[in-house]
């Protein structure tokens, strides 16, 4: 029974490496002037290659105007055990929503 | 007479789309990996999209009723004008690509000169074309480097994929009676003006690929003749079983 999970590991490792695809993460800019969105993830081997995935895979329906790719290795994630730390002190300061003021009509992108 | 060469003219590149078109489709689910194999069929889906406008062309110049359908999938594999190139196999992946890359170049150069036609519809053709090729291009440009500067084993490969499929370069430039026709009346391209630049664009890609251009003595032809090589059969008994099994079936 000890034997079963480390077998599987192996061979997840093998797989891996011989695949040598590294993951990366896509934005996409829906319209010009409005913030990229995170689309998901694709495999490539390099950053040619991220970008012709990411055009391939996400904006096959004219879902962007531009691409952003990165590694997903690049991006610094926040760790869910730090989650109280980080996020619980903001949830008695209301104060901060911008429901407070009114936004003129002639604001766009909001 | 003149709407026969013009027939003529247009379907040889209606084939051409076609048979490159599901030779990539071939790939379906087949890639290396996902990303790539969507990719392969993006481009596979813009080249049947081009087939289509080609052979409707083409079609509506018969004045017969016929059909784009009709040419695709009722003629014989005499009856087909492909190049030669464009029915390979698609072999390892870097024979997919090679045969692609010398394919895209020249359809780059191709359409960029289709463009300014005298014919309308060819131009508007050439025009939506030129955008889909040139990331083609891109996509395959892009492995040809991959590949030939890559790992031993990836060298090898992409090296004899161009070897073997170098003696049907020179196809794509002949020009027959029909095309010398169609240049002098404006519709068409001297197709032997754009080898100088394919050439230039090929060794360029193969000098940052670290590959070696090939010396080849014999050149293949006959497609624009309708004689093929021995995979376009099996490659039509394949796309058009079913309108040959259940005729003018639809769905």
């Amino acid at each position: 029974m000890l034997h079963w999970p480390m077998k599987k590991n192996m061979k997840k490792k093998t797989k891996m490496s011989k695949n040598k695809l590294s993951v990366w993460e896509v934005f996409i800019q829906p319209k010009i002037g409005v913030p990229f969105q995170h689309a998901g993830n694709i495999h490539a081997t390099d950053k040619e290659m991220a970008l012709q995935n990411a055009r391939d895979l996400y904006t096959r329906r004219q879902e962007g105007t531009c691409i952003w790719v990165v590694k997903s290795d690049d991006i610094v994630s926040s760790n869910s055990d730090d989650n109280e730390s980080f996020f619980d002190p903001a949830d008695d300061k209301v104060y901060r929503y911008p429901t407070f003021f009114k936004i003129s009509k002639k604001v766009k992108g909001i | 007479m003149e709407r026969q060469n013009l027939f003529r003219y247009v379907l040889s590149f209606g084939d051409d789309a076609l048979i490159n078109g599901q030779r990539l489709s071939q790939w379906a689910y087949k890639a290396p990996f996902l990303e790539e194999d969507i990719a392969l069929s993006n481009i596979a889906l813009d080249i049947f999209g081009r087939a289509n406008l080609f052979l409707d062309y083409a079609a509506s110049l018969k004045e017969n009723g016929s059909t784009a359908d009709d040419l695709a999938f009722k003629r014989n594999e005499r009856e087909f004008t492909n190049n030669l190139l464009c029915e390979q196999p698609n072999g390892n992946f870097a024979d997919t690509m090679v045969r692609q890359f010398f394919l895209d170049v020249f359809n780059k150069l191709l359409f960029e000169e289709l463009i300014v036609s005298k014919d309308s519809q060819l131009s508007a053709i050439s025009q939506k074309s030129i955008k889909e090729t040139n990331y083609h291009l891109r996509h395959s440009s892009n492995w040809i480097i991959r590949l030939g500067d890559g790992t031993q084993e990836s060298h090898k490969k992409v090296q004899l994929a161009i070897n073997n499929l170098w003696m049907f370069t020179d196809e794509l430039f002949e020009m027959n009676n029909n095309a010398t026709e169609m240049k002098k009346q404006k519709i068409g391209v001297d197709c032997q003006t754009l080898k100088p630049e394919w050439d230039k664009i090929v060794n360029d890609i193969f000098l940052i690929a670290t590959i070696h251009k090939p010396i080849n003595e014999h050149m293949a032809t006959g497609g624009r003749q309708g004689i093929h090589t021995e995979h376009l059969g099996h490659l039509l008994s394949d796309m058009q079983y079913l309108q040959r099994a259940y005729p003018d079936a639809i769905w």
